[in-house]
Formats: structure tokens, C-alpha cells, sequence
């Protein structure tokens, strides 16, 4: 069982969050501008990382927030766990 | 070497059984080879056989890190079936269905392949039109499928919770008569033998460090035991893809992560069917021995730690209760994981990559077992002539650029949703 410190709720078991993928992967800024490779790349490539990965996890049965973490994926080990930064709002017009 | 027969076991059995040899050989790598498979799993076997058989490439190496079948072939829960929607899915399958059924006669290698039935519950009226769907799909496709009701499925599997107090009252569900088990260790032996008798190098504890390249294209491995050069060079490593591949230079839609299997201590007779769960996700069969074989679900989250945790354990044990409460009392003896290329469609990819000479079969996610003869075939032929064949013309790298992904469960770009 994977222990997850949550920043806000302190460590709890894996089974209270829901995995959300490589965090590493982000979503190009302008898709109408972007040519089909690039969002090729986007949509499907990963780097899958023997060692070190960086993950998305929401704390689905917490505080709902979505963290960053760092896992290593042969040893299961988590070196970092902290939220991820709130998007910034537009103007909100 | 000989051939297995009656005969042949009558004579060994006279001599006390003391005559039988190694069925392949140990050699030492040769220099270079007409063509290079990495991975001594069912998949890279298969491929090598075909190779020799199928299209007259003798001159050919299977290169595996560890042993014979260490990998997924020796971990999966043995199921064979064809039972898929979309065309090209379904029509791969029924090709290696069709394989597996003369495929202990054509490698003279008993594989204990037993076609006893793969049924899928359906736990509603509206499951059970997906499954009516499903079954029209494969019988346009050829592909044997019969929709059950309620007392179907209580006639086919005694001993199921088929009240309607159940947790998941079963509606019916689809069967496909013509699924079932094989020995998954045989089949990875019965094809080594066969493929080493017809000149395929079998190398064991070599693992590829490294693929060399030029501009035209590939030209060799660097491994454990020094370079092999080779201008055609297949990977049947899935697991691993995206480690070999990116020694080339080539990033996968691929995550690996970890699904997996346990074993119940061995009962008598019990369940002569394969029965999947369609509430939640189990699949268990009885193997010869006795023993329960269950999985479900991948752990969820990447991982290349061939052993997983304990919620999914769990859950997969509450799966087999609520649908066989008599097993209650039975205990766990075996539990063990293996890593899956989990792609970003759920379906597998076989066949060229952007680098001339590289081939690429791998992304099986959880289907990788009853796929092994029609993979190798299609491998084979596409090493061998450079294109792919039409079974898995397909299952390209390039669909996923097209936009031509082959999503059965419709999950959407979410490997451990698949």
C-alpha cells in the first residue's frame, strides 16, 4: 500500500486518491495553431521513466486537491508530495 | 532430436526415463545474424519459429536478459479467447485462435490447450445489449459467440450466486465456446524446441544494453555478451518497449505498469469454465493442478515492480465472493505481478517504427498471452518482407498520429483506464 503524505491532510493510504498520469505532460497553449505531431506528442507520448517519475494524484476521498508527486516506480519510494499550483484565473470577465 | 509420440514415450518409459536430453541448444552468439529478436518470451519465440518456418530465415537470434518465458509468459492467468469488437481486434485474435487450435500438433509440444469456454457476466439489461452487440460483431467476424440468459449461465457454471440477492444479480452473459486455458510455460517450450530445430539461436542471460544505428538504418545490439550485428532487429519485450525503443531513439504511446495474478491453494473440480466478472473486473478459471487463478484490474499507476499491493488483492478476492460465496474459505497461496506496455488505446502495436530496420511488437497491455501465435506470425512476416501483414496493418505505430486508434473500451488516452 502506497502511504501518501498529503500536504493538507497528512499520510493516508493510497486507496483515498485517484491517479492522474505523468505530470510532466503539458498541453500546448494554442491548439488551433498546433500542427498534428506536437499534439501527436501531447495526446500519446510518454517518456515512462524507469526511476524517478513525476505524478498527478487528486486526494479524491480528502481535501479533493490535486498533488504533484515525485515516485520512484521500481521502489515505489515518494521523495515529494506537494500541491500543484493553482492555475491562475483570467480576468474573470 | 526426436520426435514426441507414444511411441517415444513408451521407449523412455522401458529405459526408467533416464534418456531424455535438452530439447535446445546453448550457444554462443554468433557475430551477426539475419535477423535479431530481443525478448525469449512466448511473443519473440513465436516470432523466431515463423521466421524459420513461415519465410526461410534459419540465420536468426532470440535474445533474452533472463530465462525462457521469465517474463509475462510465465506470469499471465493462461486465458485464450477472441472475443472483440472492432474488426481489426477481432480479426487478429481469431487468426491466433485458429493457431492455437492445431498449434500442439504443429510444434509436437503438448500446450494443454483446453477450449472450455470463456463467459462474460452481464449484471443488467443494458450490459447485456453491449454484449449482444459485441457477440453480432464477432459472429460477422466469423468468430463463435452465444448470448446467455440467466439459466444459460446457471447450467454452464453450478456453484455461481445467481440469486437476486446478490451483490450483482447476473442478467445473462456472452460466451465464447471456443476460449480457454493453455499451459503458458509450454507454450514458451514448445516453441524454443521448435524453432531451435529449425537453427534459431537461442541465447539466454544476454541483455541488450544498447541498439547501434547509421544513417540507413540499424546495424546491430550491443549486450552483455558483446555486439551482434544485425540489420533487422525485432522487440518482443513488452514491459519493457519503451526502454529498448528509446535505445534507439524512439518515444512509445506506451506507460508500463504493474497487473496482478494470484492462485487459491489447489480443490478438486470445481469450475470448468473461464468466467469474467463484468461488474467490477475478475477473470478466474480452474487450472489443471486444481488451483484457482484469478486476476482483475492493473494496479493503476506506472510501475516497473514486478510485484503490486494489497487493495487490488483485495478487491479482486471480494470480486470472486460476491459471485462464488462457497469460496469463502479458500486461502490464497501464490500472488505475483508483471509489467504491462499499457498504451494509450488499449489495443497492441505491432510493426515497423520510424527507424529502418527496427520492428516493434509490443503494447499487448493485459492481452499479451492468448495473442502469442498470431503475433508471431504477423511479427515474422513483417520482418521478413519489411511491411506489415494485413492482420496487423492495423495495429501500426502511425494509427495514434492518424487519429486511427483502436479504443475498445472507448477510455480515452488514459493507459491505466484500459
Amino acid at each position: 500500500m502506497l502511504l501518501i503524505h498529503c500536504p493538507h491532510c497528512g499520510p493516508r493510504a493510497q486507496t483515498e486518491f485517484s491517479y492522474g498520469g505523468d505530470a510532466n505532460v503539458a498541453r500546448p497553449p494554442a491548439p488551433e495553431e498546433t500542427d498534428d505531431r506536437t499534439w501527436t506528442d501531447y495526446l500519446y507520448l510518454r517518456d515512462n521513466a524507469k526511476g524517478s517519475h513525476a505524478e498527478l494524484w487528486q486526494h479524491i476521498f480528502g481535501c479533493r486537491r490535486w498533488l504533484r508527486l515525485h515516485r520512484d516506480v521500481v521502489s515505489h519510494e515518494i521523495t515529494s508530495c506537494s500541491d500543484l499550483p493553482r492555475p491562475r484565473t483570467g480576468n474573470g470577465s | 532430436m526426436s520426435r514426441y509420440s507414444f511411441a517415444s514415450l513408451v521407449r523412455h518409459g522401458v529405459m526408467g526415463h533416464r534418456g531424455w536430453k535438452p530439447v535446445w541448444r546453448d550457444p554462443e552468439p554468433k557475430s551477426s545474424y539475419d535477423a535479431i529478436i530481443v525478448g525469449g518470451g512466448g511473443h519473440g519465440l513465436a516470432s523466431a519459429y515463423y521466421l524459420a518456418k513461415n519465410h526461410h530465415l534459419n540465420n536468426v537470434a532470440v535474445l533474452e536478459k533472463g530465462w525462457l518465458g521469465g517474463g509475462n509468459t510465465g506470469r499471465n492467468t493462461t486465458i485464450v479467447r477472441s472475443n472483440y469488437l472492432l474488426d481489426a481486434n477481432a480479426r487478429f485474435y481469431e487468426h491466433g485462435m485458429k493457431l492455437w487450435e492445431g498449434l500442439s500438433r504443429d510444434l509436437n509440444f503438448n500446450v494443454m490447450f483446453s477450449q472450455r469456454g470463456v463467459l462474460n457476466l452481464a449484471h443488467s439489461k443494458g450490459q447485456l445489449e453491449t454484449f449482444r452487440r459485441r457477440g453480432n460483431a464477432m459472429r460477422l467476424n466469423g468468430i463463435d459467440a452465444e448470448l446467455l440468459n440467466r439459466g444459460d449461465v446457471a447450467a454452464l457454471v453450478p456453484g455461481m450466486d445467481l440469486s437476486g440477492n446478490a451483490r450483482f444479480p447476473i442478467e445473462g452473459g456472452l460466451l465464447q465456446p471456443r476460449g480457454g486455458t493453455a499451459r503458458h510455460d509450454a507454450v514458451a517450450w514448445g516453441y524454443a524446441r521448435a524453432a531451435d530445430r529449425r537453427g534459431v539461436d537461442i541465447i539466454q542471460n544476454c541483455e541488450v544494453t544498447g541498439i547501434r544505428r547509421d544513417r540507413t538504418g540499424v546495424t546491430g545490439v550491443e549486450t552483455s555478451r558483446g555486439f551482434i550485428a544485425s540489420k533487422r532487429i525485432g522487440l518482443a519485450v513488452a514491459g519493457h518497449s519503451t526502454q529498448l525503443a528509446a535505445m534507439a531513439g524512439v518515444r512509445l504511446p506506451i506507460e508500463s505498469h504493474v497487473l496482478q495474478a494470484m492462485v487459491s491453494e489447489p480443490v478438486k473440480p470445481v469450475l470448468d469454465t473461464v468466467v469474467t466478472f463484468g461488474a467490477a473486473h475478475l477473470y478466474v478459471s480452474q487450472s489443471d493442478k486444481g488451483e484457482l487463478v484469478m486476476g482483475g484490474d492493473i494496479d493503476g499507476y506506472n510501475s516497473f515492480a514486478q510485484r503490486g499491493n494489497l487493495p487490488v488483492i483485495e478487491h479482486v478476492a471480494a470480486c470472486l465472493l460476491a459471485l462464488f460465496p462457497q469460496f469463502s474459505r479458500l486461502r490464497i497461496l501464490r500472488t505475483w505481478g508483471g509489467i504491462m506496455d499499457m498504451t494509450m488505446d488499449g489495443s497492441p502495436i505491432i510493426g515497423t517504427t520510424p527507424v529502418p530496420g527496427l520492428f516493434l511488437n509490443g503494447g499487448w497491455c493485459y492481452g499479451g498471452f492468448k495473442a502469442t501465435p498470431a503475433s508471431g506470425w504477423v511479427f515474422a512476416h513483417t520482418m521478413a518482407t519489411g511491411q506489415p501483414h494485413s492482420l496487423n496493418a492495423d495495429l501500426n505505430l502511425d494509427r495514434f498520429r492518424q487519429g486511427r486508434v483502436l479504443d475498445e473500451k472507448g477510455a480515452g488516452p488514459y493507459p491505466w483506464a484500459h
